[in-house]
Formats: C-alpha cells, sequence, structure tokens
C-alpha cells in the first residue's frame, strides 16, 4: 500500500520562543568586563656591568614620598594625608610662589617614591593616583591658559608639548622591609 | 449627512520576522561572549582609582593575578596572598617564564605592545606585588597596568 501523504510543515512558531531563551541565555552570562587601570611603565633593570650611575639631583627638585608599612605618608621629612597628597604635588611641581624648596622647573621635578615591604597595595595605588591626578590637572590648567581649550581638544602637537612641560618623572626605589606590617 | 464610521479591525503585525531578528541578536553576543579562560583561585577586590585608563587591546594583555586563596583552597595554600598565573598558583620567579610563553603565542610584531595587567587584591601587602615587578623588569616586560576600578570621589 502507498501512503500519499504531503510532509506536513514543521511548526516553527515556537521558534522564536527558543531563540529568545538562548538570547536571554547569553545576555545574562555575558561579562563585559572592561579592562581598566593605572598605567605606569617600568625602568628596565641596569646592565650587570653598567657603573652605577649617581646622578646628582638638586634637593630641592626632588620630592621624596615614603610610605610606611603602616600606611603612612611622609613627604618631604612632613607627614601628609593622601587627601593633601595632590596638593602638595601640585605645589611642588608647579612651585607658584618660588620657594626655594621646591622645584626649580617644572621640568626639573622628579618624585621619589619609596614604600616598605609591608605597605599595603591599596595606599601605593593611592599614591600612584594622586601624583598622576597632581600631573593631569597640572596639564589641564596649562591647556585652558595656553589655548582656551581642553588638553583632549588640542592638537598632537600641543598636547604632546604641554605633556613634555610637565613631564611626570617617578623614581621608585627598592622597598625595604622595615618589618611591622605583617 | 451621516458621518462614516471607520470600524476597521487592527491589522495583526506581522511576526514572522521576529526569529530571525532574534537569532541575529543572539549570534552577535554569541560571538562577542568571551567566555573567561582562567578560572580564579584567588579572592581579589581590585583598588579604586580616579586617573585610570582604559587597556586598549584586550588580545595583548596578559594578566597576573594576587590575592588571598579563595574558599576551596584554602586548607591547602593557606590565606597568605598568592600569585596566580593562568591556572595554577605560582612563586614570583615563574614570572619571567610566563611572560616567554604570552610572547611566543603572538606575532613578532605585536611583542612591544603586550602589556602586563597585574589584578591584585587591595588588602595585599607589596612586598608581593614588587617580587613580581622586578620580575617583570628582569623579563624586560616593561608596559604595567595596575587593574583598579573607578572611584567617583576625588580627595
Amino acid at each position: 500500500m502507498k501512503k500519499n501523504r504531503a510532509t506536513p510543515e514543521v511548526n516553527a512558531g515556537s521558534m522564536a520562543d527558543i531563540a529568545f531563551l538562548l538570547l536571554i541565555f547569553f545576555l545574562v552570562t555575558t561579562t563585559i568586563d572592561t579592562d581598566k587601570g593605572i598605567s605606569i611603565r617600568l625602568p628596565p633593570m641596569p646592565e650587570p656591568n653598567q657603573p652605577e650611575n649617581n646622578i646628582k639631583l638638586k634637593e630641592r627638585n626632588v620630592l621624596k614620598i615614603l610610605v610606611n608599612s603602616a600606611d603612612q605618608l611622609l613627604v618631604d621629612g612632613k607627614l601628609v594625608t593622601i587627601k593633601e597628597l595632590k596638593k602638595t604635588t601640585k605645589n611642588f611641581i608647579d612651585n607658584p610662589a618660588q620657594d626655594p624648596d621646591l622645584a626649580e622647573t617644572p621640568q626639573k621635578a622628579v618624585i621619589s617614591l619609596k614604600n616598605d615591604r609591608g605597605t599595603s597595595y591599596n595606599i601605593y595605588i593611592q599614591v600612584h593616583n594622586e601624583l598622576k591626578a597632581a600631573y593631569n590637572e597640572l596639564r589641564e590648567a596649562k591647556a585652558q591658559a595656553e589655548y582656551g581649550r581642553p588638553l583632549d581638544k588640542l592638537t598632537q602637537e600641543q598636547a604632546d608639548e604641554i605633556r613634555d612641560y610637565y613631564r611626570q618623572v617617578i623614581s621608585e626605589a627598592e622597598p625595604e622591609d622595615a618589618g611591622g606590617g605583617n | 449627512m451621516k458621518l462614516q464610521k471607520k470600524k476597521k479591525a487592527a491589522p495583526a503585525i506581522n511576526t514572522s520576522s521576529l526569529p530571525d531578528i532574534v537569532f541575529m541578536l543572539l549570534f552577535f553576543f554569541m560571538v562577542t561572549t568571551v567566555l573567561r579562560q582562567t578560572d580564579l583561585k584567588v579572592k581579589l577586590v581590585v583598588p579604586q582609582a580616579t586617573e585610570i585608563q582604559k587597556l586598549e587591546k584586550k588580545s595583548l594583555v596578559s594578566y597576573i593575578y594576587i590575592g588571598p586563596p579563595s574558599e576551596t583552597f584554602r586548607s591547602k595554600f593557606g590565606t597568605a596572598p598568592r600569585i596566580q598565573l593562568n591556572d595554577a598558583f605560582a612563586i614570583p620567579s615563574q614570572v619571567p617564564e610566563f611572560i616567554e610563553k604570552e610572547r611566543s603565542a603572538r606575532s613578532e610584531a605585536e611583542v612591544p605592545f603586550l602589556t602586563t595587567s597585574i589584578k591584585a587584591d587591595r588588602e595585599t601587602k607589596m612586598g608581593i606585588v614588587t617580587d613580581v615587578k622586578q620580575e617583570l623588569r628582569k623579563a624586560n616586560a616593561l608596559k604595567l597596568n595596575y587593574s583598579s576600578s573607578l572611584r567617583t570621589e576625588v580627595y
């Protein structure tokens, strides 16, 4: 016996539901985690037979920041809090009052950072953040003063010139293990 | 004059293309979804900062995780912060080897743009982070990013 049946059409009505279900699954599981953070550039390792270079910097051009294992900050011998660090740094770099103890020019300013092995990572990041914020604010102010526009609206050359005027030099010393941090 | 009252039944919206649209969205999300390749074995909450920059190319970033081992590994590894490279706990001296592997996995032209991202718990002490930093310097991997989340309040 030969069955002569027309092939029944597949019901595609629930297709949308299935697709929606899958879509919602992927929507929920997708985590677009953007990677953000503070970018720094490490200094290269010195060559093994390279003579130690003792570049003498004038005392006034160096801002010494020490962080101990109790997360306290000592900036040029004075105890400061993390909230004051940005202001102190800006004042040091720009030296608007021509203080003989602060940097001669912004280009000569060097920030020396030294921490303890017991310093917490959080405070270390905060210090880096404040230093970066100080430079960014100074650059922004200069961009406004010179060109009347924010830094990201300037041409590449103008922006480079300002970045070079306030060039960020941070020297990090090897941390000491003074203890007391654990 | 009698106003003609329009009595039209609202036409049914044609939904026959709905599956197509949904499938298109589905494929978009399937393609863009990046399943996390590494299982985090350490517990970490990254510090918060205001001056953060976005890492441009994700394929050019290698990650180093630092933090205390998560619950399941605590009995074996204790609670002191550890380094995780790829899927295993590691010691600082293994970092150069890890960097070398990351480099060989990329084409030569991309190597100078490789960035290392340190994802460390905010409670970690600097000792272990410094050890990693020194190893990175030895491996000549100088582009470094301290992973942090955005803080809205400014000091």
